[in-house]
């Protein structure tokens, strides 16, 4: 890892049940993955309010991975479908700021899925580092005006959906 | 900040000091965190000097909390946060960083597993200090007991309750109890009766003073939480006065309406449309069959009624509800047999002398239909072979990909029984032979020399069109022998299909209904596969037998056992702690917009009509958090996962983005930190 290179910084929330259990086997198992995934520890991925993703970014996040049990194997029997429900929402969010729909990820893992949590976060490594550094506290928070920009998008939004006459 | 935070880097030996510079987190952390008064480094945190080494500094340096950084916390947790309670921190005040699973075992790059390392300690010191004190509720656990099923899982939690003295009520949903058990002939390896064995334990539950038995019943609805939950139950209407009735089978020798009897006779035997289904049925009372009973089909007849000594037959009688108050709940709701006629080519339901493994224990019992005499269809002629053929609908990827468990044993029990009883040669298409447990691999031995052939190698077809000599009028089983590479053609007079065990054609619903997830196969899932393996994630509900998934008599027995202990220890305890971490909605934020009403699976939010607002009740409360970040108004809060909480984490480790005081660095793209 040269220190020019762009590393992405990503932010993972797991659920306490398959997918942190999913990171601690891939762990006992020795997988190796890249190190630019920090992660949270949630009970359900039903706690993850898409919010959290936003501030995740503004704070300077690169991405975001949300992971949880399969459909159907929820500990709390059916709340990663409204993680589903939720994501998509996030994901439509995320297009009217501009931002790529890469930078989130929905991964669903079991408790015995370290591998493909492992390799899951390897390709979004990947993914985030091709799109390169989301720069949202650099061009936002810190220059001059960006508070305003943000304050317009929602004026944007509705002229950017107006029907020219 | 007023809190002091003591930071613990532990070494693992070398899992976490060898790819991670340990010192040097520990360094940093003290120089760089806001808020922590001492970091140290140690070879074993769990050891009992690790632990002693946080006790003495919450002692004599008043930390106020403490961030262990050393392996995932589903391992040792609990250990850190009872050697807190131990010297009086709350132990929802401690944290750990994961940086053994997360960073050490899977970095290659040593700077790199430092930095990130770094960064997870700063997540937990940032978090630790908005972590707040809470304390488990305590609830009383009522000492009754609902078993739900009457097969031997079943059967054997009840007595072991009912034995130490606690009083259980069963249901179940046929007229009699005994489950699968009672339809077999012989129980593999030892080749004892079924009956023998599981009937004297029937009768032990009809006549235990303890046990209250509800046939021909189903729950209704379940409520309420651990230590306190509330049942319906519906009695299905008997058409007999319990009471009254002597058992004395005068009604259902009179009734003049046969039928066929799909369910214990599995097809092969008719039953009366006033029956038990075996004369040891326990309980002794017969049903009376709606569906086929020629009163309620016509409005006459009354046989039943007429010669009946103690006039206990009642035709006006209808379904009744029971509410019965329980502490816990054992779920032993069973199997189904898997329909075999899904798989064509194999001619069930096609082919007259093709079997199912349920159907051939019918067959094989003296009690049965042919009064153990092994015939084919036609009911007269004895096969001179037979084909077993195991693996049908389990270890295939078209309907069941997990393997059944008890197919191998019972193809060489059924192997047994027909060389025994008819001399006949039989034949076994098997995948692989998976004789498991004690005494099963000599029982397979024995097999071999007894004479009974085994043919490795999936079966491609059963058919009767004969195109060999001496293949006219038998089934030819067609398949390839791997053993040998090559396809042969075996002609046999009957072929007994091994179907694969699967979930209750109704588990989902009875699932929702007790608040128990199923995996995908749809088999009930265990609290924890290997270390939890009767629990569920419902505290209070546990399950047993095969329910969870596919085993054999002994298995089922065990885990019986296992969950009748598990609630004797709810029982012998008194009281049951709640876990904290649970949502609480704040009342003057509540808008009463219900969103979070029918986000929980558990119900345990309910709108208060009186003061227009939801109410979460902490006891049915199970944490996900789900409505906490549904709700519009931010009036719901998670335990030990509130928003700032979560935030804070973030923060922190995103500490190399946004510096210590949560002002965004400067730079837009920094560099990771040089080791």
């Amino acid at each position: 890892m040269s220190e020019s290179a762009f590393e992405p910084k990503i932010v993972g929330f797991l659920c306490n049940w398959c997918s942190y259990r999913a990171a601690d086997l891939a762990g006992t198992a020795r997988m190796k993955y890249e190190p630019n995934i920090r992660i949270i520890r949630v009970m359900c991925s039903g706690r993850v309010d898409p919010t959290f993703v936003l501030k995740a970014l503004s704070l300077g996040a690169d991405g975001v991975m949300l992971a949880g049990c399969h459909p159907g194997e929820c500990h709390y029997i059916e709340q990663n479908y409204k993680t589903i429900r939720r994501f998509k929402m996030l994901k439509h969010t995320l297009r009217a700021l501009g931002i790529e729909e890469e930078r989130v990820r929905l991964q669903w893992a079991s408790a015995g899925e370290g591998a493909l949590l492992a390799s899951a976060i390897n390709e979004m490594v990947d993914q985030v580092r091709e799109l390169g550094p989301l720069h949202w506290p650099g061009n936002w928070a810190d220059n001059e005006g960006s508070q305003d920009a943000i304050q317009a998008l929602p004026r944007e939004h509705a002229e950017a959906m107006e029907v020219p006459a | 900040m007023t809190e002091k935070v003591g930071v613990y880097i532990c070494h693992c030996g070398t899992n976490i000091a060898g790819p991670v510079d340990v010192e040097e987190v520990a360094r940093w952390a003290k120089e760089n965190l806001d808020g922590v008064v001492l970091a140290r480094d140690y070879r074993f945190m769990c050891s009992s000097l690790g632990q002693e080494l946080i006790q003495e500094d919450i002692k004599n340096e008043g930390l106020t909390r403490v961030v262990v950084a050393a392996c995932s916390p589903h391992l040792h947790e609990k250990t850190f946060r009872t050697a807190c309670s131990k010297i009086g921190l709350n132990p929802y005040l401690t944290q750990m960083a994961s940086i053994r699973e997360q960073v050490s075992w899977v970095t290659e790059d040593r700077a790199a597993a430092t930095h990130k390392a770094k960064m997870m300690v700063a997540g937990a010191v940032r978090r630790v200090q908005l972590q707040e004190e809470l304390q488990p509720t305590e609830v009383p656990v009522n000492p009754n007991t609902l078993v739900v099923g009457g097969g031997i899982a079943g059967i054997q939690a009840a007595l072991e309750l009912a034995d130490a003295g606690h009083k259980v009520f069963m249901v179940e949903r046929e007229p009699s109890i005994g489950g699968h058990m009672a339809q077999f002939d012989k129980t593999f390896p030892t080749l004892d009766c079924a009956a023998c064995i599981l009937t004297p334990k029937m009768s032990d539950v009809g006549l235990h003073e303890n046990i209250e038995l509800l046939s021909y019943a189903e729950v209704d609805s379940l409520s309420g939480f651990v230590g306190n939950f509330d049942v319906r139950v519906r009695k299905k209407a008997r058409y007999i006065d319990e009471d009254a009735c002597t058992g004395c089978g005068i009604c259902i020798e009179k009734c003049p309406k046969k039928v066929v009897d799909e369910v214990f006779e599995a097809g092969l035997g008719y039953r009366k449309a006033v029956y038990r289904p075996f004369p040891q049925a326990i309980p002794k009372f017969p049903v009376i069959d709606r569906d086929t009973c020629i009163y309620f089909e016509r409005g006459t007849c009354k046989a039943c009624e007429k010669f009946c000594p103690t006039e206990a037959i009642d035709f006006e009688q209808t379904d009744t509800y029971l509410d019965l108050n329980v502490g816990n709940v054992i779920m032993a709701t069973g199997y189904d047999l898997f329909d075999c006629g899904k798989i064509p080519q194999y001619g069930y339901g096609r082919l007259a002398n093709v079997f199912t493994s349920l159907e051939f224990e019918r067959l094989c019992n003296a009690a049965g239909p042919t009064e153990g005499h092994i015939l084919l269809r036609d009911g007269v002629t004895e096969p001179k072979s037979v084909g077993i053929i195991h693996c049908v609908g389990s270890r295939d990827k078209q309907h069941h990909a997990y393997c059944s468990a008890v197919c191998c044993m019972s193809a060489l029990k059924f192997g047994h029984l027909v060389m025994e009883k008819t001399g006949a040669e039989v034949y076994s298409f098997y995948i692989d032979m998976r004789p498991l447990h004690k005494n099963y691999e000599e029982f397979y031995d024995r097999l071999l020399q007894e004479g009974m052939h085994f043919i490795r190698g999936r079966v491609a077809e059963v058919t009767d069109a004969a195109r060999l000599p001496g293949e006219d009028g038998k089934l030819i089983i067609q398949a390839e022998d791997t053993l040998i590479g090559k396809q042969r053609r075996i002609p046999v007079d009957m072929v007994i299909l091994l179907g694969a065990l699967q979930p209750r054609f109704d588990a989902k619903e009875t699932g929702l209904k007790f608040g128990v997830s199923a995996g995908l196969d749809g088999w009930f899932t265990e609290r924890h596969p290997k270390l939890d393996p009767v629990a569920t994630m419902t505290d209070g509900v546990f399950i047993a037998g095969t329910c969870q998934g596919p085993k054999d008599i002994p298995d089922s027995v065990a885990q019986g056992a296992a969950a009748a202990a598990r609630v004797q220890g709810m029982i012998s305890k008194g009281t049951v702690l709640i876990e904290p971490i649970v949502a609480t909605i704040e009342e003057a934020r509540c808008s009463g917009c219900r969103i979070c009403n029918t986000l929980c699976p558990f119900n345990a939010i309910e709108y208060l009509e009186d003061k227009a607002v939801s109410y979460i009740n902490p006891a049915l409360c199970k944490g996900c958090g789900t409505c906490v970040a549904a709700c519009p108004a931010q009036a719901i809060s998670g335990a030990h996962f509130t928003n700032d909480q979560i935030f804070a984490e973030m923060e922190g480790l995103l500490y190399d983005v946004i510096g210590s005081n949560g002002a965004t660095v400067k730079s837009p793209q920094p560099a990771l930190e040089p080791a």
